[in-house]
């Protein structure tokens, strides 16, 4: 036993130096990895250099760079140098992605191998998509259970996790931490300057520093950097500020819709409130914070312009690169709550504390089922999501490659990178708490979630814009997505609905 | 050569136009009757119903309709004004006229896409040169916040670009005309103001006509510019016909739909250009 246990020693011992010796020959070689070197699997470099895929092109679309669009070049030309294929990659603008692929599956084509899109697409475009085959599902042991749940539709996998997203807030420690600060604003206002832990205090913080040089660098700064522009994204910040006034715990059955009416939600006084506070944000955005998409908004927060900013990680990890001027001068938290929650039941406000996490999910890729390169295809969404690949990406902003691994989560991997401790440990505590919370809201996966989302937008602009008041644009938006439901099919919807509502009530 | 080889050597171009313009508007009109979107993919037959929705129940269409016809008219008669004042000025002999000649061309040569977004820097409203220049004079205009600024910023860069091929066509049209008129009215003593209104306009008219509607018909489809610029926005006071049927049908996947707004819209722009170039037949060439 005893020679057994030293031989099997031995042959670890081995099978590590072997792998070092594998990660400093890979790390030299590929300087985006040179931090950790290759690191062993199915599709590090080490495995994907024995494949010979020598002849064969692989097609993807993928967004435009940087943002998943830089990674997936960079990941195409390692997956060149490694396995001798040839891979085209297209760069499609966010809005254009859905449409890109679905009008060729429509017509029964694949243009491409790979599709890049949103993880809400699944319900569109599972139906086209090949799914993820059985051994790399099985490699996935350090893929988080929720964002497996994602990428999968009734317990098969369609999109291949890269990425797992979540909006949370995003401060200037520099600003919330600092003793003069706090003095300076409980003088002038009679408040308490922390993070804040509703919409209204986090109004009142924006509109404070809004508009004048609070650090010193000759600038104005100002209060919040928000996704506002229409079909940018907007859809999501407007669900990030809705969640703590319409996602009432004691009311389960449906965020969006009542699921037993499938009577839409959206024009109830949560989120009216919801809407009436953003409406009240246009005075604290800088100069054209209106028509801020999510790259202006990553820049923005990122380049040290604003106080606030909510939405996915990359403003954050922009914010906490190097180059950045407030690298680790920010913080991260929870999405602010508020002191009162609609409750649908009974139609009156609940006067309670409500905090609950949005999760966006964020970027998702699948396989075209026409597909004539699967193998292919699978090998390189594996290589481009394997270990060393992985650590290195979401660890620059730019590349919107978010934490979804069990090992993300701690914060060793981002003091590694530079960060402060404590800036790693909030930032890991704030996403695992999510992770955590039984308050959670799930985005839309249905049928016709293009057509759901779009009518959001085109409602909720009007109203920044000062065209309809906030009830009366969200009537607007109610009265749209009747005839949304009309034209699906309220019945197709609720199906696909009924998957989110039970994610949200904490039933699967 | 009998008369059916005639329908011999026209068969190439037929089957083109076929193809090329015939199939499509038969392929939109059928699509438009049908209710193909994301979840149904597929011709299906719903009748009317799409159009009955637009004409009842879609004031977003004829608020975007309605806000291009304003883009449009007004880019046009501003490019009109300024292309035949710079065609005349380089018709004249004037010093280095053949540089202003190839000057004046440059806009019409870039690429509207990228221009625009050059533009959308030029207007960006804490980043763009030129807020920082009007910050000197304490002024800060939100060019593409305030719903009607943003509209002055698409005519703006509408007219930058296309001024340039109204110059062309008008320096052409000068070109042409016939030396007679203007002795006739040297010898007479007219003015130079005089000239202008009773022998140049009048001998430019049928050139204007032909100007003015292939830059109304190119007009009327402004996207790049709207999708680059503002995206609709604010809200959608910037929102044009293309843009709304773009949004309908590549971002929405309603195609059905957004093809009965195409072929209704395209209904609507026949009826429009030929009243428009009735018109202005009559104002112009009255004499």
């Amino acid at each position: 036993m005893k020679l057994k246990t030293l031989i099997s020693a031995l042959a670890s011992v081995l099978l590590i130096g072997s792998q070092v010796a594998h990660a400093d020959k890979w790390g030299d070689q590929f300087p985006h990895i040179a931090a950790t070197g290759d690191i062993p699997g199915m599709c590090s470099y080490e495995s994907m250099s024995k494949k010979d895929y020598s002849g064969r092109t692989l097609t993807i679309n993928t967004h435009a760079i940087p943002v998943m669009g830089e990674p997936t070049a960079l990941h195409a030309e390692q997956f060149e140098k490694l396995t001798g294929a040839k891979v085209e990659v297209t760069h499609t603008p966010a809005g254009d992605l859905y449409s890109k692929a679905m009008v060729p599956f429509q017509a029964g084509q694949a243009p491409y191998d790979i599709v890049f899109g949103f993880s809400n697409f699944i319900n569109d475009w599972k139906r086209y998509l090949a799914p993820v085959p059985q051994e790399y599902v099985d490699q996935m042991d350090g893929v988080s259970a929720s964002h497996k749940a994602i990428a999968s539709w009734d317990g098969v996998m369609y999109q291949y996790p890269v990425d797992g997203d979540r909006h949370y807030l995003k401060y200037r420690k520099d600003v919330i931490d600092n003793p003069e600060m706090q003095a300076k604003y409980k003088a002038d206002t009679g408040n308490e300057l922390k993070v804040p832990t509703t919409w209204k205090e986090y109004g009142e913080m924006a509109k404070y520093f809004n508009g004048w040089d609070w650090d010193g660098d000759g600038e104005p700064e100002y209060g919040s950097a928000e996704v506002m522009k229409k079909d940018d994204l907007m859809y999501a910040a407007f669900y990030s500020r809705s969640v703590a006034y319409a996602k009432n715990p004691s009311t389960p059955g449906g965020f969006f819709f009542d699921l037993e009416t499938m009577e839409p939600l959206i024009n109830n006084p949560g989120f009216v409130e919801a809407l009436t506070d953003w409406v009240d944000a246009v005075n604290y955005v800088p100069p054209g914070g209106i028509n801020f998409g999510l790259g202006d908004e990553i820049n923005s927060f990122g380049g040290g312009q604003t106080l606030f900013s909510f939405s996915w990680d990359d403003a954050f990890v922009a914010a906490m690169q190097p180059d950045s001027p407030i690298s680790n001068q920010v913080g991260a938290a929870q999405l602010p709550g508020a002191d009162r929650v609609w409750n649908r039941e009974n139609g009156m406000w609940d006067a309670k504390s409500n905090q609950a996490p949005f999760f966006v999910w964020g970027w998702a890729v699948g396989v075209a089922g026409k597909s004539d390169n699967k193998d292919v295809a699978f090998d390189y969404l594996c290589f481009f999501a394997n270990g060393a690949n992985h650590q290195a990406d979401i660890g620059i902003g730019r590349f919107g490659v978010n934490p979804f691994m069990e090992e993300d989560f701690k914060a060793d991997v981002w003091t590694q990178i530079g960060w402060d401790k404590d800036i790693a440990q909030s930032y890991v505590e704030t996403l695992a708490d999510m992770e955590k919370s039984t308050n959670r809201v799930f985005p839309l996966r249905v049928p016709g979630t293009f057509e759901f989302n779009s009518a959001l937008a085109t409602g909720t602009a009007k109203a920044l814009a000062g065209q309809l008041s906030p009830q009366a644009a969200l009537d607007e938006v109610y009265a749209e997505w009747v005839a949304i439901l009309e034209r699906v099919g309220a019945d197709n919807v609720r199906d696909a609905y009924a998957v989110g509502v039970k994610m949200e009530d904490n039933e699967l | 050569m009998n008369f059916k080889h005639k329908y011999v050597f026209l068969l190439p171009g037929l089957i083109v136009l076929i193809g090329i313009l015939i199939f499509p508007i038969i392929f939109t009109v059928r699509l438009s009757l049908s209710g193909w979107n994301s979840f149904n993919p597929g011709l299906d037959f719903i009748g009317f119903k799409n159009y009955v929705r637009l004409f009842t129940d879609d004031p977003r269409f004829w608020q975007s309709f309605f806000r291009l016809s304003f883009l449009a008219i007004t880019t046009v008669f501003l490019q009109y004004v300024i292309g035949f004042a710079l065609a005349h000025m380089v018709w004249k002999d004037i010093k280095f006229k053949r540089f202003f000649r190839v000057l004046f061309l440059i806009p019409m040569m870039t690429t509207p896409v990228i221009m625009t977004v050059i533009w959308r820097t030029f207007f960006h409203e804490s980043l763009g040169p030129l807020n920082d220049f009007l910050s000197i004079f304490g002024v800060q205009p939100p060019w593409l916040s305030s719903p009607s600024l943003a509209k002055v910023s698409i005519i703006v860069v509408e007219v930058w670009q296309w001024t340039s091929f109204m110059f062309l066509l008008m320096l052409a049209g000068l070109l042409s005309l016939p030396k007679e008129p203007f002795l006739a009215a040297a010898v007479d003593g007219a003015s130079p103001f005089k000239k202008f209104i009773y022998v140049t306009f009048p001998l430019m008219a049928p050139i204007s006509i032909g100007a003015i509607i292939i830059r109304l018909i190119e007009a009327s489809k402004i996207m790049d510019t709207v999708f680059v610029l503002t995206s609709g926005g604010p809200g959608t006071s910037t929102e044009t016909s293309s843009f709304f049927i773009f949004i309908k049908g590549l971002r929405e996947f309603q195609m059905g739909y957004a093809a009965t707004a195409s072929f209704t819209y395209l209904i609507i722009m026949i009826i429009s250009l030929t009243i428009i170039v009735k018109v202005l037949t009559k104002v112009l060439m009255k004499e």
